[in-house]
């Protein structure tokens, strides 16, 4: 007990405890499955998150461009899920039967080279890791060999992402178009529209994500994640420590894309459908909000931003559907000047120094008051030996106990860094 | 290009700004276990020479070669790897890690992505991070956040980091700069220990400082080499002492 205690303190496992039984056991308890799915989805923006954390708040290196990765992802799962929603007989209706509506919309008239490989699950899920990684891995190798950083880095992702969105709307027929890629029915003959496919689905989808924060948390205590910090301050100093810093960057980079890829996969599977809408410059920037909002240095506080924007949005937003955008831009601005580290900056900073103090002082009074009433017994124990002497062992051990007692470290408790 | 047996050895080097030439022509050797101090007055070049060794910046011609091995045309990292360490003019540390994470860190294993996912600080490292911390004074500072450390202590920690890598050359960019007398004593001491067994080259205006720990004195001017020789020679000097001791 005391051995898993310890390993709780542990920097970071507390948080993902708390989030481990939020999302595994409150939320399943609480909400109908309409709601339920609903978080999932949010869940799926998650990954996008915790993404971000990695390559953003330890990185240092901004990117405006993570939907394209969650787009890439979740476009190699719709891909799957349609062929097989596209078998022959229930396209019979079609011009040419099996391949996908919007191709046979387009005048398609057989299935193009490149969707073969997602006729197989297997190369399917590697595509979703594989496709977001390698893009991240070309962009970035590009970049940051060439010492690209910082704003202009920002802009290039976000040209991607323009350039993502274009090519997807002006390819219709072989990518669904503006439409996106829709009326996904099947996974392997299972239906995933049924409540209790939806329900598995959140599990898997939680499950996965807090995997991502565990190996998250992994990778932040490695060496890797203290030079990503290093670098953000002193990059020339890691630089000439004989490290490719370049190759350091393009790493995080490409771990924050397969994230995001895994997100986008399971917002396909919960949603049903994806569409170029989740790719482009917006949903990029908004990814980055929930990630700030949550505190961009703190892979739970990431969950719980995203958590928190979204459930606002679809609250704001159905009441002042035109107000969100404004509500949401001033979040982010107000975020970003109040409290840079966002939520989980603002419970390390406040509330767990003014818990610490609570604790100490409470426990200050405790040692004081078993002081008192320790001292008030070996008062008494002497009075007896003294009316009594023929006893002179019994009062001397009360009165050493009382005087033995180990004085309490006041405000030791106070975690490390916590004034940091 | 000669082959020889000098530790460093600088040919024919120049890099021009825009047409400046901040280095002009310069040949420079240094020799095995030297401790060599460069003087010269400001813009004379000196820190644009280590900038081109190291690799921050690349030459416009000429060559550098450590251990006779041609270094122009290698990154700056794969520099650091072949035994050539840089310490920057400011105390370059990083300040939110603790003084044994910045030895820890930067100790030569685990360098490369992979391997810095993998690494765990075991006992060799840990050993070597306290030799170190002891040789740089800060022994009983380990669990310090490096941000907390004075001026001078910073200084000597950015020192012990090259140490981690046990460089076979040692750069130092005024380093005694910003400290106290008794800070000065104890870095003439350090710099005079840790030249043993390897090369030392030290930027430093402090002509009492310069003559306490130097074995050989380069004057530099206007990207060229003025003087050479031992700190008596150099200060006598006509030339040296028109441009850079008379005024």
């Amino acid at each position: 007990m005391n051995a898993l205690m310890s390993r709780l303190r542990r920097p970071g496992l507390g948080g993902l405890l708390a989030l481990s039984i939020l999302l595994l056991l409150v939320f399943p308890a609480l909400l109908d499955s309409f709601r339920l799915n609903l978080v999932g989805k949010y869940l799926s923006y998650a990954f996008v998150a915790v993404g971000l954390v990695v390559v953003w708040g330890w990185g240092g290196i901004l990117s405006l461009g993570q939907g394209v990765f969650f787009g890439l992802g979740g476009y190699a799962m719709a891909m799957f899920l349609k062929l097989e929603a596209s078998d022959p007989v229930s396209t019979k209706i079609q011009s040419t039967p099996g391949i996908p509506d919007f191709m046979d919309w387009n005048q398609l008239t057989a299935l193009p080279l490149w969707w073969l490989p997602f006729k197989s699950l297997s190369l399917s899920l590697i595509a979703v890791l594989l496709v977001p990684t390698a893009l991240a891995f070309l962009v970035s190798y590009a970049m940051f060999k060439r010492r690209v950083g910082g704003v202009y880095f920002a802009i290039i992702t976000q040209a991607v992402a323009l350039i993502l969105t274009v090519l997807i709307i002006g390819q219709q027929g072989y990518t669904g178009g503006v439409n996106g890629i829709t009326d996904l029915k099947t996974l392997l003959g299972w239906d995933i529209r049924s409540d209790s496919a939806r329900l598995i689905l959140y599990y898997v989808c939680a499950l996965l994500l807090l995997a991502a924060i565990a190996a998250g948390l992994w990778v932040q205590h490695s060496k890797f994640g203290t030079l990503l910090l290093a670098m953000r301050d002193k990059e020339d100093r890691v630089r000439f420590s004989g490290y490719d810093v370049a190759m350091f960057k393009v790493a995080a980079f490409c771990m924050a894309a397969a994230l995001a890829g895994i997100g986008g996969a399971m917002f396909t599977l919960q949603v049903g459908f994806m569409s170029p809408s989740f790719v482009g410059i917006v949903p990029s920037i908004e990814m980055v909000i929930f990630a700030a909002v949550g505190g961009r240095a703190s892979l739970v506080g990431a969950v719980v931003g995203t958590l928190l924007v979204n459930a606002g949005k679809t609250l704001f937003s159905e009441t002042f559907p035109d107000l969100w955008l404004f509500l949401m831009a001033a979040l982010f601005i107000g975020v970003t000047m109040a409290f840079p580290d966002g939520l989980a900056g603002l419970v390390e900073r406040r509330i767990k120094p003014a818990w610490a103090v609570g604790r100490a002082r409470w426990q200050a009074r405790r040692v004081a008051a078993a002081q008192a009433a320790q001292a008030a017994q070996a008062a008494q124990a002497a009075a007896v030996a003294v009316t009594s002497p023929g006893v002179p062992c019994t009062h001397e051990t009360a009165a050493g106990t009382a005087v033995a007692l180990p004085p309490q470290p006041i405000g030791g408790e106070l975690p490390h860094g916590a004034t940091a | 290009m000669s082959n020889t047996d000098f530790a460093l050895a600088v040919e024919d080097l120049t890099v021009s700004f825009d047409g400046f030439k901040a280095i002009d022509a310069l040949t420079l050797y240094i020799d095995r276990n030297e401790l060599r101090v460069i003087i010269g007055p400001n813009g004379a070049g000196k820190t644009t020479l280590l900038d081109l060794i190291c690799g921050k910046t690349k030459a416009s011609g000429g060559s550098i070669k450590f251990k006779n091995e041609e270094l122009t045309g290698l990154a700056e990292h794969t520099r650091v790897r072949k035994g050539i360490g840089r310490k920057f003019q400011t105390p370059s540390i990083y300040e939110n890690l603790s003084v044994f994470k910045n030895l820890e860190v930067s100790h030569p294993t685990g360098r490369s992505v992979l391997g810095s996912l993998f690494f765990r600080c075991g006992e060799d490292v840990s050993t070597r991070v306290q030799a170190v911390a002891a040789e740089i004074g800060l022994a009983d500072r380990l669990d310090t956040e490096a941000g907390l450390l004075s001026h001078g202590q910073k200084q000597w920690l950015e020192i012990g980091m090259l140490l981690m890598q046990e460089p076979e050359l040692l750069m130092l960019d005024e380093p005694i700069a910003g400290m106290s007398a008794r800070e000065r004593e104890l870095t003439a001491e350090l710099l005079q220990r840790i030249c043993k067994g390897r090369s030392v080259i030290v930027i430093e205006h402090d002509m009492a400082f310069v003559a306490q720990i130097a074995h050989k004195v380069t004057v530099m001017h206007q990207g060229r080499i003025l003087a050479e020789g031992s700190m008596e020679r150099v200060q006598n000097d006509p030339k040296v002492i028109d441009v850079y001791l008379g005024h």
